[in-house]
């Protein structure tokens, strides 16, 4: 029989390899599902992985790989400093939307001047607006002792709600003939968000992220606040004890993965989607949870975890093209957490070999 | 060594080169889909119809897909992928594809774009949409004609001038057989909510409605009123025979196959121009299921009558004399609605309580 023995210490090794392995056991099992769908399983994964990567199509897709990660990246190092610290903000789907909604506000409201400073204005009402949403939540549970969970998870459709009025109100386009959507920021040049190097994918918002990655990476590990987040996620009391207050960690961590939601939207909104519009979010706030817990809460993890990600989305797309249905890759993408929560159980645990006597 | 590589190289060539001349043979055409292709109303429409086509060009045509794109930065990658695999002609079916499929059309000068519900134009973009408002009178008017209770509950997407524009149709109609008629209203957000859908029919229901009329794609509204045993309503998108002859008493069918055939056609034989097409009843792009028995005789007659009406172009849904909500003059007798008002619809006609959400 088997035995699940608790660990002393979380294993390192494990912790290194079960993403590794999780992808792998992804790729074995979504191949069973391939070929149940009559399709040929080696050449979807590869269609998946391979292709995006090294195929006919590479120049365009490694563009594309960089503008899908970027988001899930920005947003994903966010989360996972709050989930370092047990403050679980799942509603950064929400605060992605309403820093979208903040910064094209501030952009259109310029419409049609040019300057050079509207874009960083942008740049600042997008963060501002994330921030500010995550802030209901986080004073909420300082004030009523709420379960940020909850909260700002049900302020993700109060967002959407928000989002589908600007896009027929406030923001809606005055020459758009009465069709709902903002004008197109991405072809106004003082909001733009474009290419900085045509086909190379990367706009500000990608290089915000490898920024914010660097400096989440000597935050985590240099940073006396980022050990009290360590260590209030681990042992709540022992940080009590030495002085952290826990209010002040709870508004940092909503607050800054609020603001990288927000900024996450408004690079979105300016560059690759373009305008505000009803359909605007497409699920990069749920989609990043995945990519924080991909990447270990670790900000070098998130990295790759986000690529990853962004991998087999356009990946999928390729494969769907070739007549893969699309649940199939989203049943394909839900794998991949499925398998590292459940491999995550060798990080904490060891298998021990029982013999059981015979009674 | 070297004499294998060389061998393989030159199969590999010839098999690239064997490639590009079956391509050649066949036109690539893609089509992207807002939802699933089986959600029983507008996607699964559109893709029966591109089915339609492929099959009656067999194989000279290679068809392409893809479902459930969300309208924004995806579906610029999407139609990007499908340019680059070959596809010489694609189909944007979702009003939100509109600026991704222009700047993607840009791209690809020699690649047709057809997109649908939209309004912007370039050399190589068209745009086509159905005039559903026709297919909408012909319900008011059954709907009106046979409501006890005077209340007509209306399941609504989004406050875009093709939903507004189905409300004001029925509700002429409506009102012109029956002065007390009534419409409750309810706003969605969505094209496809079967739970929402659902619920909402549930509450137009209790709120006294007999007939519910939706702009939304799923059966939920009347596998609902199947279930509750009470009220009525019309397919949407497809026929949605399976509730015939109660709930479903007849129904809007959105029939895309005769113009996607044309329009394949036209790249096959390079005659393929930018063109802004808006066709109804007449030219067989909208199609009005069959009304089901439990219409009385009477008012199954003259809804057939409109249609035939509608379909020789003697009729027009839009003739004045019709004022706006607020009262003032939209259409003098016997005036007709021009398409650019229609088109960019965004007000209720007098008679319709409650405001158009913004």
């Amino acid at each position: 029989m088997f035995q699940l023995e608790t660990r002393p210490q979380t294993s390192k090794t494990w912790v290194v390899l079960t993403p590794i392995l999780a992808v792998l056991a992804t790729m074995i099992a979504g191949g069973a599902l391939f070929a149940f769908l009559g399709k040929d399983p080696f050449q979807i994964i590869r269609m998946i992985f391979w292709d995006p990567l090294f195929g006919e199509f590479a120049f365009y897709y490694r563009g594309q790989l960089l503008t899908k990660a970027g988001p899930l990246i920005l947003i994903a190092i966010g989360l996972s400093i709050g989930f370092r610290a047990g403050i679980w903000n799942i509603g950064a789907e929400g605060q992605y939307i309403m820093g979208a909604i903040c910064g094209a506000a501030v952009g259109l409201a310029f419409y049609p001047a040019e300057s050079i400073f509207i874009f960083p204005l942008m740049v600042i009402a997008g963060g501002l607006g994330g921030w500010a949403w995550a802030m209901i939540p986080a004073l909420l549970k300082i004030r009523f002792g709420t379960n940020e969970i909850l909260v700002s998870l049900m302020l993700v459709y109060v967002a959407e709600s928000f989002l589908a009025s600007a896009s027929l109100g406030l923001l809606k386009n005055p020459e758009g003939h009465g069709f709902p959507g903002s004008r197109n920021l991405s072809q106004y040049a003082s909001s733009a968000n474009n290419e900085l190097i045509a086909g190379t994918g990367i706009h500000w918002g990608v290089i915000t992220a490898f920024l914010v990655v660097i400096m989440a990476y000597v935050f985590v590990s240099r940073h006396l606040l980022g050990f009290q987040i360590k260590v209030t996620g681990q042992a709540p009391r022992a940080a009590a004890f030495a002085g952290v207050i826990p209010s002040r960690i709870i508004t940092f961590c909503l607050g800054v993965s609020g603001a990288l939601a927000g900024l996450a939207g408004l690079f979105e909104v300016a560059g690759p989607a373009g305008q505000i519009s009803i359909d605007f979010n497409s699920g990069y706030g749920f989609t990043a949870i995945i990519v924080a817990f991909l990447g270990r809460l670790n900000p070098i993890g998130i990295l790759l975890a986000g690529l990853l990600m962004a991998l087999t989305y356009i990946g999928g797309t390729v494969a769907e093209q070739a007549g893969l249905p699309a649940a199939a890759i989203q049943a394909f993408q839900g794998m991949l957490l499925f398998f590292l929560l459940a491999f995550d159980v060798l990080s904490n645990y060891r298998i021990r070999m029982t013999r059981k006597e015979a009674a | 060594m070297k004499l294998l590589k060389f061998v393989l190289s030159g199969a590999a060539l010839a098999l690239s080169l064997a490639g590009a001349v079956a391509a050649q043979d066949k036109t690539k055409v893609g089509f992207v889909y807002v939802g699933p292709i089986n959600d029983g109303g507008w996607n699964q429409h559109h893709h029966d119809s591109a089915l339609e086509m492929k099959a009656h060009f067999g194989d000279k045509v290679e068809l392409v897909y893809q479902e459930s794109v969300p309208e924004g930065a995806d579906a610029e990658r999407v139609l990007t992928q499908m340019a680059l695999g070959g596809a010489k002609l694609i189909f944007t079916t979702s009003f939100g594809y509109m600026d991704p499929t222009i700047n993607v059309a840009k791209k690809f000068p020699n690649v047709k774009f057809e997109h649908a519900t939209g309004y912007k134009t370039t050399d190589n973009v068209s745009v086509y949409s159905a005039r559903f408002y026709e297919g909408r009178a012909i319900q008011g008017h059954i709907a009106g004609s046979m409501t006890k209770s005077n209340i007509i509950g209306y399941i609504a997407s989004y406050p875009i001038p093709e939903v507004i524009r189905g409300i004001n149709s029925a509700y002429l109609h409506a009102k012109r057989v029956n002065p007390d008629v009534q419409f409750k209203i309810i706003w969605l957000f969505s094209w496809f909510d079967p739970a929402k859908e659902a619920d909402a029919t549930t509450t137009l229901l209790e709120q006294g409605a007999d007939v519910v009329l939706q702009h939304t794609d799923s059966t939920a509204p009347l596998a609902t009123m199947a279930k509750a045993g009470k009220g009525i309503g019309f397919g949407q998108a497809a026929d949605m025979a399976e509730y015939a002859p109660s709930p479903r008493v007849s129904s809007i069918i959105d029939l895309w196959a005769p113009y996607y055939i044309a329009r394949t056609q036209a790249v096959m034989d390079g005659t393929w121009t930018s063109v802004n097409t808006w066709d109804g009843i007449k030219a067989g792009m909208v199609g009005i299921g069959e009304i089901s028995s439990v219409v009385p005789a009477d008012v199954k007659a003259s809804a057939e009558a409109m249609k035939a009406a509608i379909a020789a172009g003697t009729y027009h849904p839009f003739t004045g004399p019709i004022n706006k909500q607020d009262g003032s003059v939209w259409l003098k007798d016997g005036e007709v609605a021009d398409d650019g008002t229609l088109a960019g619809m965004g007000f209720y006609i007098e008679g319709i309580v409650g405001d158009i959400p913004k």
